[in-house]
């Protein structure tokens, strides 16, 4: 029998090795694995690349890995908030590396590297200082910026509901880098509000289908009643 | 001179909204836009972080943290509005499918670049999240800023001075004087929008030459 659901947030990450990549979902707050991040803070893996859209907020999940001085090196588009000051004393100290990354070049390298694709033109960035030094192309009357997957050993996603195929239902914008990072890590990790029966998720509504999933643990989350 | 203010600017900007358009609001400044986007109006507002269809801001208490725009505002969603993950987001950015978006700027050149993302002083942490996609991908692009630095020089200038954020990408600027067009010879004047400024005086404050006439 299929089973992907385990039996806590320690158990999902004890083989995270020293030097892996992490992609971790989210965007801000909304579909950030907290959870997931402090049992990996508590695991104590280091010099990990972190692959996100932003580089923490405020003092939990990303920021509080940050602020345990575990990631090497961040790939992420939107790092300067007025609430990532985890993120802001490292880069100063020098002791965390920025691959400053456009938004939806971010998401597309994540999705490359889920599909399959080796590499693709994008007209994002050209002109500017994120495109100097890459390979450029002229493709009928445009130029593009040659640009590469990223892949994670690890993504750690957020979702709202899974079965124990591993297949996901999001919340809202929630969902935002999940289905994404779900396709481009080896071992994707999901955290989820609710663990419902095979054929309880309208098969369509199933948004990250669970091939792309290898571990699913369920989290008790405080949400304010609406 | 009286030079408008920021819900002005906005109201402004919202005129030039069509019915029927998918709109991305950057963060800040525009997103007033919205507030002044007349009831009749059906425009959809489109959030790079995976949302189409977002609605005012929700009564206090009514949050919901897994409902933002990429600003990380709460909002709420229209009937009819949909989620989306990142991908498809910038997918509908970058695959032309946004009509209008409305930026902030620090600077635009005579030629339609844009500088929006970085200061580039040295010590400046760079933060560009989704500015790069939509002024390449969006089929107008509108900023929407001051017509002056603190210091009253020209934000309109002959060459970016800061990184770019784009080349020629800008369609329309918006600033609390005047509306301007970029066309492929230049600029031009579509509207004065400070009470008593002159176009001479408009052009005497901005950094490169203005037609006076917009053609229809």
């Amino acid at each position: 029998m299929i089973n992907k659901i385990a039996a806590s947030p320690a158990a999902a990450l004890a083989d995270v090795p020293d030097g892996a990549t992490i992609l971790i979902g989210g965007f801000g707050n909304a579909g950030m694995p907290a959870e997931l991040i402090d049992a990996l803070i508590a695991q104590g893996a280091r010099e990990l690349t972190v692959v996100s859209n932003n580089a923490g907020n405020g003092d939990a999940g990303l920021a509080a890995l940050i602020a345990a001085k575990r990631v090497r090196k961040i790939l992420c588009s939107f790092p300067r908030q007025v609430d990532s000051w985890h993120f802001d004393r490292a880069w100063r100290a020098g002791e965390i590396e920025l691959e400053l990354v456009p938004q939806g070049t971010l998401a597309e390298r994540i999705r490359a590297a889920g599909a399959g694709i080796g590499a693709f033109y994008t007209p994002t960035a050209i002109g500017t200082r994120l495109a100097e030094g890459k390979e450029t192309r002229r493709i009928g009357e445009r130029d593009y910026v040659l640009e590469y997957p990223i892949r994670g050993d690890y993504a750690l996603i957020c979702a709202e509901r899974a079965d124990r195929w591993g297949n996901l239902a999001y919340r809202k914008t929630a969902r935002n880098f999940g289905p994404i990072m779900a396709m481009a890590a080896r071992v994707t990790v999901a955290q989820v509000r609710e663990v419902v029966e095979l054929g309880a998720i309208d098969p369509e509504h199933v948004v990250t289908p669970g091939i792309f999933v290898q571990r699913v643990v369920r989290v008790d989350r405080l949400r304010k009643a609406a | 001179m009286k030079r408008l203010d920021r819900n002005q600017m906005a109201a402004r900007v919202a005129r030039d909204i069509p019915e029927g358009a998918y709109v991305n609001l950057g963060i800040g400044l525009p997103t007033l836009v919205a507030n002044h986007i007349p009831k009749d109006r059906e425009v959809i507002l489109h959030s790079e972080n995976g949302v189409l269809g977002i609605g005012p801001r929700p009564a206090p208490g009514e949050e919901d943290p897994d409902l933002i725009d990429a600003g990380k505002n709460s909002v709420t969603l229209l009937a009819g509005g949909a989620f989306f993950h990142h991908a498809d987001s910038f997918a509908m950015i970058r695959g032309g499918h946004i009509d209008i978006c409305v930026l902030g700027a620090f600077q635009v050149s005579q030629t339609g670049d844009l500088a929006n993302w970085h200061t580039g002083e040295p010590d400046a942490i760079p933060a560009v999240g989704g500015a790069m996609d939509l002024v390449c991908g969006a089929k107008q692009v509108f900023v929407m800023m001051e017509h002056l630095t603190k210091k009253g020089e020209s934000k309109i200038v002959p060459r970016c001075t800061y990184p770019l954020t784009g080349v020629g990408c800008v369609t329309r600027i918006y600033t609390d004087l005047a509306v301007i067009a970029v066309r492929p010879d230049g600029l031009q004047l579509v509207e004065i929008l400070a009470e008593g400024l002159s176009f001479e005086e408009l052009q005497r404050l901005t950094g490169v030459p203005l037609r006076f006439r917009a053609a229809a």
